[in-house]
Protein backbone atom coordinates (compact mmCIF):
# COMPACT_ATOMS: atom_id res chain seq x y z
CA UNK A 1 0.00 0.00 0.00
CA UNK A 2 1.43 3.51 -0.86
CA UNK A 3 1.91 6.21 1.70
CA UNK A 4 0.72 9.63 1.14
CA UNK A 5 2.85 12.50 1.70
CA UNK A 6 1.46 15.08 3.20
CA UNK A 7 2.08 18.34 1.78
CA UNK A 8 1.55 21.93 3.24
CA UNK A 9 0.50 24.15 0.68
CA UNK A 10 1.50 27.55 1.59
CA UNK A 11 0.21 31.03 0.10
CA UNK A 12 3.50 33.04 -0.68
CA UNK A 13 7.30 32.82 -0.37
CA UNK A 14 10.36 34.80 1.52
CA UNK A 15 11.71 37.41 -1.18
CA UNK A 16 14.91 36.79 -2.66
CA UNK A 17 17.62 39.35 -2.33
CA UNK A 18 20.72 39.73 -3.92
CA UNK A 19 24.07 40.48 -1.94
CA UNK A 20 27.00 42.69 -3.28
CA UNK A 21 27.44 43.69 -7.03
CA UNK A 22 29.36 42.61 -10.00
CA UNK A 23 31.36 45.50 -12.34
CA UNK A 24 27.95 45.28 -14.74
CA UNK A 25 25.97 46.32 -11.74
CA UNK A 26 27.69 48.83 -10.72
CA UNK A 27 30.61 47.12 -8.19
CA UNK A 28 33.96 45.14 -8.16
CA UNK A 29 32.24 41.56 -6.40
CA UNK A 30 33.22 38.75 -8.29
CA UNK A 31 30.16 37.24 -7.70
CA UNK A 32 26.42 37.96 -6.32
CA UNK A 33 24.63 35.95 -3.57
CA UNK A 34 21.31 35.41 -3.56
CA UNK A 35 19.47 34.52 -0.30
CA UNK A 36 15.95 33.57 0.44
CA UNK A 37 13.30 32.47 -1.47
CA UNK A 38 11.93 29.87 -0.04
CA UNK A 39 8.18 28.41 -0.71
CA UNK A 40 8.39 26.10 2.19
CA UNK A 41 9.78 25.75 6.09
CA UNK A 42 13.55 25.08 5.98
CA UNK A 43 14.98 21.93 3.70
CA UNK A 44 11.82 21.01 2.93
CA UNK A 45 12.51 19.95 -0.45
CA UNK A 46 9.80 17.82 -1.31
CA UNK A 47 7.42 20.68 0.03
CA UNK A 48 8.10 23.59 -1.88
CA UNK A 49 11.39 25.00 -3.07
CA UNK A 50 15.03 26.27 -1.58
CA UNK A 51 15.90 27.52 -4.14
CA UNK A 52 19.25 29.24 -2.09
CA UNK A 53 21.84 27.85 0.00
CA UNK A 54 22.38 29.15 3.67
CA UNK A 55 25.74 31.20 3.64
CA UNK A 56 28.51 31.28 6.15
CA UNK A 57 29.91 34.63 7.06
CA UNK A 58 32.82 35.06 8.25
CA UNK A 59 33.86 37.89 11.11
CA UNK A 60 36.76 40.21 10.26
CA UNK A 61 37.38 43.40 12.92
CA UNK A 62 39.34 46.16 11.90
CA UNK A 63 41.39 46.08 15.16
CA UNK A 64 43.63 43.20 16.55
CA UNK A 65 40.94 40.62 18.70
CA UNK A 66 42.69 41.40 22.02
CA UNK A 67 39.79 39.54 24.05
CA UNK A 68 39.72 36.82 22.13
CA UNK A 69 40.64 33.21 23.48
CA UNK A 70 43.53 31.80 22.61
CA UNK A 71 42.46 28.97 20.76
CA UNK A 72 40.56 30.96 18.26
CA UNK A 73 43.64 33.56 17.80
CA UNK A 74 45.81 30.82 16.51
CA UNK A 75 43.14 28.99 14.22
CA UNK A 76 43.95 32.45 11.84
CA UNK A 77 47.87 32.49 12.36
CA UNK A 78 49.73 36.17 11.56
CA UNK A 79 46.75 37.37 9.93
CA UNK A 80 44.44 39.66 12.64
CA UNK A 81 46.27 42.93 12.56
CA UNK A 82 45.37 42.93 9.39
CA UNK A 83 42.16 43.07 8.22
CA UNK A 84 42.82 42.60 4.04
CA UNK A 85 44.42 39.80 5.22
CA UNK A 86 42.10 38.16 7.22
CA UNK A 87 39.63 38.34 5.08
CA UNK A 88 41.48 36.54 2.52
CA UNK A 89 42.48 34.34 4.96
CA UNK A 90 38.45 33.38 5.45
CA UNK A 91 37.63 33.41 1.45
CA UNK A 92 40.59 31.43 0.16
CA UNK A 93 41.95 28.68 3.10
CA UNK A 94 38.57 28.48 5.15
CA UNK A 95 35.51 28.89 2.39
CA UNK A 96 33.45 31.56 3.72
CA UNK A 97 30.69 32.60 1.29
CA UNK A 98 31.01 36.31 2.79
CA UNK A 99 33.04 38.53 4.93
CA UNK A 100 31.57 40.66 7.85
CA UNK A 101 33.58 43.57 8.27
CA UNK A 102 33.54 44.86 12.20
CA UNK A 103 34.57 48.55 12.68
CA UNK A 104 35.57 47.52 16.17
CA UNK A 105 38.24 50.41 16.03
CA UNK A 106 35.33 53.36 15.69
CA UNK A 107 33.99 52.52 19.72
CA UNK A 108 34.75 56.10 21.27
CA UNK A 109 35.97 53.36 24.08
CA UNK A 110 38.56 51.60 22.13
CA UNK A 111 39.94 54.10 19.44
CA UNK A 112 37.31 56.47 18.51
CA UNK A 113 38.35 56.45 14.97
CA UNK A 114 37.19 58.76 12.68
CA UNK A 115 35.05 57.81 8.99
CA UNK A 116 38.62 58.88 7.23
CA UNK A 117 40.85 56.39 9.36
CA UNK A 118 37.93 53.26 8.67
CA UNK A 119 37.18 54.07 4.77
CA UNK A 120 40.85 53.02 3.15
CA UNK A 121 40.59 49.80 5.60
CA UNK A 122 37.00 48.85 3.64
CA UNK A 123 38.50 49.69 -0.02
CA UNK A 124 41.70 47.11 1.23
CA UNK A 125 39.21 44.49 2.09
CA UNK A 126 36.92 45.48 -0.92
CA UNK A 127 40.68 44.95 -2.87
CA UNK A 128 41.52 41.80 -0.99
CA UNK A 129 38.04 39.79 -1.83
CA UNK A 130 35.79 39.89 -4.37
CA UNK A 131 32.76 38.28 -2.58
CA UNK A 132 30.23 40.22 -1.32
CA UNK A 133 30.65 42.05 2.06
CA UNK A 134 28.73 42.93 5.46
CA UNK A 135 29.47 46.27 7.02
CA UNK A 136 29.09 46.54 10.98
CA UNK A 137 29.58 49.58 12.80
CA UNK A 138 31.16 49.47 16.36
CA UNK A 139 27.62 48.84 17.73
CA UNK A 140 27.31 52.08 19.65
CA UNK A 141 24.24 53.37 17.75
CA UNK A 142 25.34 57.25 18.18
CA UNK A 143 28.69 56.29 16.55
CA UNK A 144 27.66 53.84 13.97
CA UNK A 145 25.08 56.69 12.48
CA UNK A 146 28.24 59.05 11.78
CA UNK A 147 30.24 56.71 10.08
CA UNK A 148 27.63 54.41 8.25
CA UNK A 149 27.13 57.19 5.32
CA UNK A 150 31.03 57.74 5.12
CA UNK A 151 31.20 53.67 4.83
CA UNK A 152 28.62 53.45 2.19
CA UNK A 153 29.10 56.39 0.12
CA UNK A 154 32.97 55.40 -0.24
CA UNK A 155 31.71 51.89 -1.66
CA UNK A 156 28.88 53.10 -3.90
CA UNK A 157 27.15 50.42 -5.92
CA UNK A 158 28.50 47.71 -4.21
CA UNK A 159 25.74 46.62 -2.54
CA UNK A 160 26.95 46.07 0.89
CA UNK A 161 25.17 44.50 3.48
CA UNK A 162 24.96 47.32 6.27
CA UNK A 163 24.55 46.28 9.77
CA UNK A 164 21.83 47.49 11.30
CA UNK A 165 18.76 49.28 11.58
CA UNK A 166 17.19 48.87 14.94
CA UNK A 167 13.52 50.35 15.69
CA UNK A 168 14.53 54.02 17.27
CA UNK A 169 17.81 54.37 15.01
CA UNK A 170 17.13 53.03 11.34
CA UNK A 171 17.18 56.57 9.19
CA UNK A 172 21.07 56.25 9.26
CA UNK A 173 21.57 53.08 7.83
CA UNK A 174 18.34 53.10 5.52
CA UNK A 175 19.06 56.64 4.22
CA UNK A 176 22.69 55.24 3.51
CA UNK A 177 21.68 52.29 1.78
CA UNK A 178 19.38 53.95 0.04
CA UNK A 179 21.26 56.57 -1.16
CA UNK A 180 24.56 54.21 -2.01
CA UNK A 181 22.68 51.41 -3.23
CA UNK A 182 23.55 49.00 -0.42
CA UNK A 183 21.09 46.39 1.61
CA UNK A 184 20.64 46.66 5.25
CA UNK A 185 20.18 44.51 8.53
CA UNK A 186 16.94 45.21 10.00
CA UNK A 187 17.55 44.20 13.44
CA UNK A 188 14.87 43.49 16.54
CA UNK A 189 15.12 42.61 20.07
CA UNK A 190 13.75 38.90 19.82
CA UNK A 191 9.96 40.78 19.36
CA UNK A 192 8.21 39.49 16.14
CA UNK A 193 6.28 42.39 16.43
CA UNK A 194 8.91 45.13 16.84
CA UNK A 195 10.58 43.29 13.74
CA UNK A 196 7.54 43.53 10.93
CA UNK A 197 7.09 47.01 12.69
CA UNK A 198 10.46 48.64 11.55
CA UNK A 199 10.21 46.79 8.40
CA UNK A 200 7.25 49.05 7.57
CA UNK A 201 8.97 51.89 8.97
CA UNK A 202 11.86 51.10 6.47
CA UNK A 203 9.31 50.87 3.56
CA UNK A 204 7.54 54.15 4.42
CA UNK A 205 11.30 56.08 3.62
CA UNK A 206 11.53 53.80 0.64
CA UNK A 207 9.35 50.71 -1.01
CA UNK A 208 11.65 49.56 -3.28
CA UNK A 209 14.20 48.59 0.58
CA UNK A 210 11.62 46.60 0.78
CA UNK A 211 13.47 43.91 -1.26
CA UNK A 212 17.12 44.53 0.30
CA UNK A 213 16.15 44.36 3.95
CA UNK A 214 17.54 41.01 5.94
CA UNK A 215 15.96 40.21 9.53
CA UNK A 216 18.31 39.74 12.20
CA UNK A 217 15.98 38.58 15.06
CA UNK A 218 18.84 38.64 17.24
CA UNK A 219 19.43 35.44 18.42
CA UNK A 220 21.17 33.89 21.50
CA UNK A 221 23.49 31.60 22.12
CA UNK A 222 23.03 27.63 23.01
CA UNK A 223 21.60 27.54 26.64
CA UNK A 224 21.00 31.35 26.30
CA UNK A 225 17.15 31.36 25.45
CA UNK A 226 18.42 29.72 21.70
CA UNK A 227 15.13 28.44 21.75
CA UNK A 228 13.19 31.88 22.05
CA UNK A 229 15.40 32.92 19.08
CA UNK A 230 14.09 29.66 16.91
CA UNK A 231 10.50 30.36 17.45
CA UNK A 232 10.29 34.24 16.81
CA UNK A 233 12.14 32.91 12.99
CA UNK A 234 9.71 30.27 12.85
CA UNK A 235 6.81 32.59 13.66
CA UNK A 236 8.57 35.14 10.97
CA UNK A 237 8.65 32.27 8.67
CA UNK A 238 5.25 30.87 8.87
CA UNK A 239 4.41 34.83 8.65
CA UNK A 240 5.81 35.06 5.20
CA UNK A 241 4.89 31.84 3.83
CA UNK A 242 0.92 32.48 4.93
CA UNK A 243 1.49 36.18 2.91
CA UNK A 244 2.97 38.29 5.58
CA UNK A 245 5.44 40.45 3.16
CA UNK A 246 6.21 42.91 5.89
CA UNK A 247 7.87 39.49 7.30
CA UNK A 248 9.18 37.89 4.47
CA UNK A 249 12.85 38.56 4.12
CA UNK A 250 15.82 36.61 4.81
CA UNK A 251 16.89 36.03 8.62
CA UNK A 252 20.77 36.80 9.41
CA UNK A 253 22.05 35.38 12.72
CA UNK A 254 25.40 36.65 14.35
CA UNK A 255 26.36 33.48 15.46
CA UNK A 256 30.18 33.79 16.55
CA UNK A 257 29.15 37.51 18.35
CA UNK A 258 26.78 35.75 20.69
CA UNK A 259 28.46 32.46 21.38
CA UNK A 260 31.85 33.82 21.92
CA UNK A 261 30.89 35.78 24.59
CA UNK A 262 29.51 32.94 26.44
CA UNK A 263 31.24 31.31 29.26
CA UNK A 264 30.98 27.76 28.03
CA UNK A 265 33.19 28.58 24.83
CA UNK A 266 35.75 30.60 26.22
CA UNK A 267 36.92 28.94 30.39
CA UNK A 268 39.71 26.98 30.04
CA UNK A 269 40.25 25.97 34.02
CA UNK A 270 37.19 23.72 34.29
CA UNK A 271 38.15 20.42 33.36
CA UNK A 272 34.92 18.62 33.70
CA UNK A 273 33.60 20.54 30.84
CA UNK A 274 36.46 18.97 28.59
CA UNK A 275 38.25 20.68 27.15
CA UNK A 276 37.95 24.27 26.20
CA UNK A 277 38.69 24.30 22.29
CA UNK A 278 36.91 21.65 21.37
CA UNK A 279 33.95 22.78 23.28
CA UNK A 280 33.43 26.37 22.06
CA UNK A 281 34.07 25.24 18.43
CA UNK A 282 30.93 22.48 19.04
CA UNK A 283 29.04 25.36 20.89
CA UNK A 284 29.09 27.40 17.63
CA UNK A 285 28.50 25.11 15.40
CA UNK A 286 25.64 23.58 17.57
CA UNK A 287 24.13 27.32 17.85
CA UNK A 288 24.68 27.64 13.59
CA UNK A 289 22.75 24.20 13.20
CA UNK A 290 20.38 24.74 15.35
CA UNK A 291 19.38 28.33 13.82
CA UNK A 292 19.55 26.88 10.07
CA UNK A 293 16.67 24.61 11.09
CA UNK A 294 14.82 27.84 12.27
CA UNK A 295 15.45 29.31 8.50
CA UNK A 296 18.38 31.48 9.18
CA UNK A 297 20.00 32.42 5.51
CA UNK A 298 22.79 33.89 6.72
CA UNK A 299 25.21 32.83 9.78
CA UNK A 300 27.97 35.28 10.76
CA UNK A 301 30.79 33.11 12.10
CA UNK A 302 34.22 33.23 13.81
CA UNK A 303 35.57 29.57 14.42
CA UNK A 304 37.13 28.09 11.15
CA UNK A 305 36.60 24.76 12.61
CA UNK A 306 33.30 25.51 13.10
CA UNK A 307 32.65 27.20 9.90
CA UNK A 308 33.57 23.58 8.39
CA UNK A 309 31.31 21.71 10.20
CA UNK A 310 28.25 23.96 9.68
CA UNK A 311 29.21 23.81 5.81
CA UNK A 312 29.07 20.04 6.15
CA UNK A 313 25.89 20.25 7.37
CA UNK A 314 24.48 22.87 4.70
CA UNK A 315 25.51 20.49 1.94
CA UNK A 316 23.94 17.70 3.89
CA UNK A 317 20.00 19.47 4.28
CA UNK A 318 20.76 20.61 0.72
CA UNK A 319 20.20 17.30 -0.64
CA UNK A 320 16.76 16.26 -2.51
CA UNK A 321 14.64 14.51 0.08
CA UNK A 322 12.06 13.96 -2.89
CA UNK A 323 10.12 10.96 -2.10
CA UNK B 1 -11.12 37.80 6.58
CA UNK B 2 -11.46 38.04 2.85
CA UNK B 3 -13.86 41.27 1.74
CA UNK B 4 -16.28 41.32 -1.09
CA UNK B 5 -16.54 44.55 -1.92
CA UNK B 6 -20.12 45.38 -3.03
CA UNK B 7 -19.95 49.09 -4.29
CA UNK B 8 -20.26 48.05 -7.99
CA UNK B 9 -24.07 47.16 -8.23
CA UNK B 10 -26.65 48.59 -10.09
CA UNK B 11 -28.65 49.29 -6.87
CA UNK B 12 -26.62 51.82 -6.10
CA UNK B 13 -27.89 55.09 -8.51
CA UNK B 14 -24.38 56.03 -10.00
CA UNK B 15 -23.63 52.58 -11.40
CA UNK B 16 -26.92 52.18 -12.71
CA UNK B 17 -26.12 55.11 -14.09
CA UNK B 18 -23.08 54.06 -15.30
CA UNK B 19 -24.50 51.06 -16.69
CA UNK B 20 -27.26 53.00 -18.68
CA UNK B 21 -24.78 55.92 -20.21
CA UNK B 22 -21.85 53.01 -20.83
CA UNK B 23 -19.44 55.55 -18.96
CA UNK B 24 -16.76 53.49 -17.38
CA UNK B 25 -16.09 55.75 -15.09
CA UNK B 26 -17.44 55.54 -11.71
CA UNK B 27 -17.56 51.94 -12.07
CA UNK B 28 -13.88 51.75 -12.19
CA UNK B 29 -13.68 54.40 -9.48
CA UNK B 30 -14.93 52.48 -7.14
CA UNK B 31 -12.99 49.24 -8.76
CA UNK B 32 -9.92 51.15 -7.78
CA UNK B 33 -10.97 52.63 -4.83
CA UNK B 34 -12.17 49.14 -2.98
CA UNK B 35 -8.66 47.50 -4.11
CA UNK B 36 -6.74 50.05 -2.59
CA UNK B 37 -9.08 49.35 0.71
CA UNK B 38 -7.98 45.94 1.40
CA UNK B 39 -10.85 44.66 -1.07
CA UNK B 40 -9.79 40.70 -1.91
CA UNK B 41 -13.09 40.48 -4.50
CA UNK B 42 -14.90 43.00 -6.27
CA UNK B 43 -18.79 41.67 -6.16
CA UNK B 44 -20.63 42.71 -9.60
CA UNK B 45 -24.41 42.71 -9.45
CA UNK B 46 -25.85 44.70 -13.13
CA UNK B 47 -28.83 45.38 -10.59
CA UNK B 48 -32.76 44.88 -10.43
CA UNK B 49 -33.83 47.88 -13.28
CA UNK B 50 -31.95 46.81 -16.04
CA UNK B 51 -33.27 44.62 -19.31
CA UNK B 52 -30.64 43.55 -21.17
CA UNK B 53 -29.10 41.53 -17.98
CA UNK B 54 -26.20 38.89 -20.41
CA UNK B 55 -25.32 42.58 -21.88
CA UNK B 56 -24.70 44.71 -19.02
CA UNK B 57 -22.74 42.28 -17.03
CA UNK B 58 -20.32 41.78 -19.73
CA UNK B 59 -19.65 44.94 -19.76
CA UNK B 60 -19.43 45.65 -16.28
CA UNK B 61 -16.63 42.64 -16.48
CA UNK B 62 -14.57 44.07 -18.82
CA UNK B 63 -14.48 47.67 -17.69
CA UNK B 64 -14.06 46.39 -14.36
CA UNK B 65 -10.92 44.25 -15.11
CA UNK B 66 -9.49 47.27 -17.09
CA UNK B 67 -9.05 48.73 -13.77
CA UNK B 68 -8.58 46.49 -10.88
CA UNK B 69 -6.68 42.97 -10.91
CA UNK B 70 -8.62 41.90 -8.46
CA UNK B 71 -10.69 38.55 -8.59
CA UNK B 72 -14.77 38.71 -9.60
CA UNK B 73 -17.56 37.82 -7.70
CA UNK B 74 -20.48 37.57 -10.37
CA UNK B 75 -23.78 38.39 -8.45
CA UNK B 76 -26.92 37.28 -10.19
CA UNK B 77 -30.09 35.31 -10.33
CA UNK B 78 -30.08 35.58 -14.08
CA UNK B 79 -27.35 32.20 -14.79
CA UNK B 80 -27.06 33.92 -18.23
CA UNK B 81 -25.57 36.57 -17.10
CA UNK B 82 -23.14 35.17 -14.83
CA UNK B 83 -22.14 32.62 -17.97
CA UNK B 84 -21.63 35.69 -19.80
CA UNK B 85 -19.49 36.85 -17.64
CA UNK B 86 -17.32 34.05 -16.38
CA UNK B 87 -16.11 33.51 -20.17
CA UNK B 88 -14.73 37.31 -19.87
CA UNK B 89 -12.84 36.42 -16.61
CA UNK B 90 -9.18 36.95 -16.68
CA UNK B 91 -8.94 34.80 -14.06
CA UNK B 92 -11.00 32.45 -11.97
CA UNK B 93 -14.13 34.10 -10.70
CA UNK B 94 -16.63 32.96 -7.68
CA UNK B 95 -20.83 32.46 -8.97
CA UNK B 96 -22.86 34.54 -6.10
CA UNK B 97 -24.86 32.52 -5.77
CA UNK B 98 -26.59 29.29 -5.72
CA UNK B 99 -29.39 27.88 -3.12
CA UNK B 100 -30.00 24.71 -2.36
CA UNK B 101 -32.17 23.47 -5.22
CA UNK B 102 -31.18 20.64 -7.28
CA UNK B 103 -31.80 22.43 -10.80
CA UNK B 104 -30.15 25.54 -9.79
CA UNK B 105 -27.62 23.73 -8.40
CA UNK B 106 -27.04 21.71 -11.50
CA UNK B 107 -26.55 24.81 -13.56
CA UNK B 108 -24.47 26.73 -11.37
CA UNK B 109 -22.04 23.62 -10.32
CA UNK B 110 -22.06 22.60 -14.01
CA UNK B 111 -20.55 26.23 -14.56
CA UNK B 112 -18.07 26.73 -12.08
CA UNK B 113 -16.18 23.39 -13.29
CA UNK B 114 -16.09 24.66 -16.69
CA UNK B 115 -14.59 27.59 -15.84
CA UNK B 116 -12.96 26.90 -12.30
CA UNK B 117 -15.03 28.92 -10.19
CA UNK B 118 -15.70 29.46 -6.49
CA UNK B 119 -19.54 29.08 -5.94
CA UNK B 120 -21.45 30.94 -3.12
CA UNK B 121 -24.29 28.79 -1.99
CA UNK B 122 -26.70 29.77 0.42
CA UNK B 123 -28.66 28.18 3.17
CA UNK B 124 -32.16 28.15 1.70
CA UNK B 125 -34.15 26.46 -0.96
CA UNK B 126 -38.12 26.96 -2.06
CA UNK B 127 -39.28 27.16 0.75
CA UNK B 128 -37.30 30.01 1.99
CA UNK B 129 -34.92 30.74 5.01
CA UNK B 130 -35.09 28.25 7.14
CA UNK B 131 -35.50 29.92 10.87
CA UNK B 132 -32.68 27.41 12.79
CA UNK B 133 -29.38 26.63 12.77
CA UNK B 134 -29.96 22.55 11.90
CA UNK B 135 -32.18 23.41 8.75
CA UNK B 136 -29.52 25.92 7.56
CA UNK B 137 -26.75 23.43 8.29
CA UNK B 138 -29.11 20.72 6.75
CA UNK B 139 -28.74 22.83 3.76
CA UNK B 140 -25.58 23.14 3.73
CA UNK B 141 -25.23 19.66 3.42
CA UNK B 142 -26.91 19.12 0.55
CA UNK B 143 -24.64 22.19 -0.92
CA UNK B 144 -21.75 20.63 -0.17
CA UNK B 145 -22.98 17.06 -1.27
CA UNK B 146 -23.63 18.60 -4.73
CA UNK B 147 -20.57 20.43 -4.83
CA UNK B 148 -18.45 17.13 -4.31
CA UNK B 149 -20.68 15.33 -6.44
CA UNK B 150 -19.73 17.53 -9.13
CA UNK B 151 -15.69 17.24 -8.27
CA UNK B 152 -15.60 20.39 -7.32
CA UNK B 153 -12.88 21.07 -4.38
CA UNK B 154 -15.14 21.73 -1.17
CA UNK B 155 -12.93 25.06 -0.22
CA UNK B 156 -14.22 26.23 -3.55
CA UNK B 157 -17.76 26.27 -2.08
CA UNK B 158 -18.49 29.43 0.23
CA UNK B 159 -21.38 28.88 2.41
CA UNK B 160 -23.97 32.05 3.46
CA UNK B 161 -25.69 31.23 6.04
CA UNK B 162 -28.02 34.05 5.60
CA UNK B 163 -28.66 37.04 7.86
CA UNK B 164 -31.73 38.98 8.23
CA UNK B 165 -32.27 42.43 9.33
CA UNK B 166 -32.00 42.34 13.18
CA UNK B 167 -34.70 44.63 13.27
CA UNK B 168 -37.04 42.27 12.18
CA UNK B 169 -35.45 38.72 12.58
CA UNK B 170 -33.73 39.21 15.69
CA UNK B 171 -34.20 35.52 16.90
CA UNK B 172 -31.99 34.84 13.63
CA UNK B 173 -28.75 35.83 14.67
CA UNK B 174 -27.84 33.83 17.01
CA UNK B 175 -28.89 30.60 14.26
CA UNK B 176 -26.46 32.34 11.87
CA UNK B 177 -23.74 32.31 14.43
CA UNK B 178 -24.03 28.25 15.48
CA UNK B 179 -24.86 28.06 11.59
CA UNK B 180 -20.87 29.52 10.64
CA UNK B 181 -19.41 27.61 13.74
CA UNK B 182 -21.11 24.19 12.61
CA UNK B 183 -20.62 24.37 8.69
CA UNK B 184 -16.23 23.75 9.46
CA UNK B 185 -17.86 19.94 10.34
CA UNK B 186 -19.42 19.52 7.71
CA UNK B 187 -16.46 17.77 5.50
CA UNK B 188 -12.62 17.31 5.18
CA UNK B 189 -12.03 19.79 3.88
CA UNK B 190 -14.60 21.87 5.31
CA UNK B 191 -16.63 24.68 3.17
CA UNK B 192 -15.74 28.01 3.47
CA UNK B 193 -18.24 30.72 4.59
CA UNK B 194 -19.57 34.19 4.31
CA UNK B 195 -22.18 36.77 4.80
CA UNK B 196 -23.99 39.48 3.24
CA UNK B 197 -22.90 41.48 5.74
CA UNK B 198 -24.85 44.42 5.32
CA UNK B 199 -27.98 42.48 5.54
CA UNK B 200 -28.01 42.33 8.76
CA UNK B 201 -28.42 46.27 9.59
CA UNK B 202 -31.05 47.15 6.45
CA UNK B 203 -33.58 49.80 7.87
CA UNK B 204 -32.10 50.25 10.93
CA UNK B 205 -30.21 53.60 12.60
CA UNK B 206 -26.65 53.37 12.95
CA UNK B 207 -25.82 50.65 10.45
CA UNK B 208 -21.98 50.88 10.13
CA UNK B 209 -21.83 50.09 14.00
CA UNK B 210 -24.65 46.90 13.61
CA UNK B 211 -22.24 45.90 10.39
CA UNK B 212 -18.81 46.31 11.90
CA UNK B 213 -19.82 44.63 15.37
CA UNK B 214 -21.61 41.58 13.65
CA UNK B 215 -18.87 41.33 11.38
CA UNK B 216 -16.07 40.31 14.51
CA UNK B 217 -18.55 38.24 16.20
CA UNK B 218 -19.29 36.01 13.23
CA UNK B 219 -15.46 36.32 12.35
CA UNK B 220 -15.19 34.67 15.95
CA UNK B 221 -17.83 31.78 14.81
CA UNK B 222 -15.16 30.83 12.05
CA UNK B 223 -16.38 33.55 9.20
CA UNK B 224 -14.04 33.62 6.06
CA UNK B 225 -15.44 36.33 3.86
CA UNK B 226 -17.98 38.74 3.57
CA UNK B 227 -19.86 40.73 1.23
CA UNK B 228 -19.19 44.02 2.66
CA UNK B 229 -18.35 47.78 2.03
CA UNK B 230 -14.80 47.74 1.76
CA UNK B 231 -15.01 51.47 2.21
CA UNK B 232 -16.08 51.52 5.45
CA UNK B 233 -12.96 52.48 7.22
CA UNK B 234 -14.40 51.41 10.61
CA UNK B 235 -15.27 48.17 9.21
CA UNK B 236 -11.80 47.45 8.07
CA UNK B 237 -9.89 48.28 11.03
CA UNK B 238 -12.43 46.35 13.02
CA UNK B 239 -11.48 43.24 10.66
CA UNK B 240 -7.93 43.93 10.84
CA UNK B 241 -8.33 43.95 14.63
CA UNK B 242 -10.47 40.80 15.13
CA UNK B 243 -7.93 39.04 12.52
CA UNK B 244 -4.93 39.62 15.47
CA UNK B 245 -7.06 38.80 18.14
CA UNK B 246 -7.47 35.55 16.26
CA UNK B 247 -4.09 35.31 15.61
CA UNK B 248 -4.54 35.28 12.00
CA UNK B 249 -1.79 38.42 11.67
CA UNK B 250 0.97 38.96 13.12
CA UNK B 251 0.74 42.39 15.63
CA UNK B 252 2.68 45.17 14.82
CA UNK B 253 1.72 48.82 15.49
CA UNK B 254 1.36 49.68 11.81
CA UNK B 255 -1.57 46.27 11.87
CA UNK B 256 -4.86 48.50 10.16
CA UNK B 257 -2.35 49.95 7.55
CA UNK B 258 -0.88 46.97 6.81
CA UNK B 259 -4.07 45.03 6.20
CA UNK B 260 -5.14 47.99 3.98
CA UNK B 261 -2.69 48.17 2.23
CA UNK B 262 -2.25 44.59 1.09
CA UNK B 263 -3.19 45.01 -2.35
CA UNK B 264 -0.74 47.30 -2.57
Amino acid sequence: MGVEILKEKYRSEVREVVLGATAEEGGTRSHTIKVGGETTLPFLHFEGTVPNRPVIAMEVWDIFPEDWPENLKEAFGDVLSDPAAWAKKCVEDFGADMVALRFKSADPDIKNATPEELIPVLKKVLEAVKVPLIVYGCGKPEKDNEIIGPLAESAEGENLLLGVAEQDNFKAVASAAMAYKHSIIAKSPIDINIAKQLNIRISELSTPLLDRIIIDPTIAALGYGLEYAYSIMERARFGALNGDRMLAMPLIGDVGHEVWSKKEAVITDEPSWGEQAERSLAWEATTAMALLQGGVDIVVMRNPGAVALVKKNIDDLMQDNNY
Amino acid sequence: MIIIGERINGMFNDIAQAIRDKDPKPVQEWARKQEAMGAGYLDINVGPAIADRVSAMKWLVEVTQEASKLPLCLDSTDYDAIEAGLELCKQPAMINSVPAIQEKMDRVFTMAQKFNAEVIGLAMNEEGIPKDAESRLALAMELVANCDAYGIPLDKLYIDPLALPCNVGQDHGPEVLETLRQIKLLSDPPPKTTIGLSNISQGTKNRPLINRIFAVMAMGAGLDSAIADACDEDLMAAVATARIILNMDIYCDSYIDVFMSQNQ
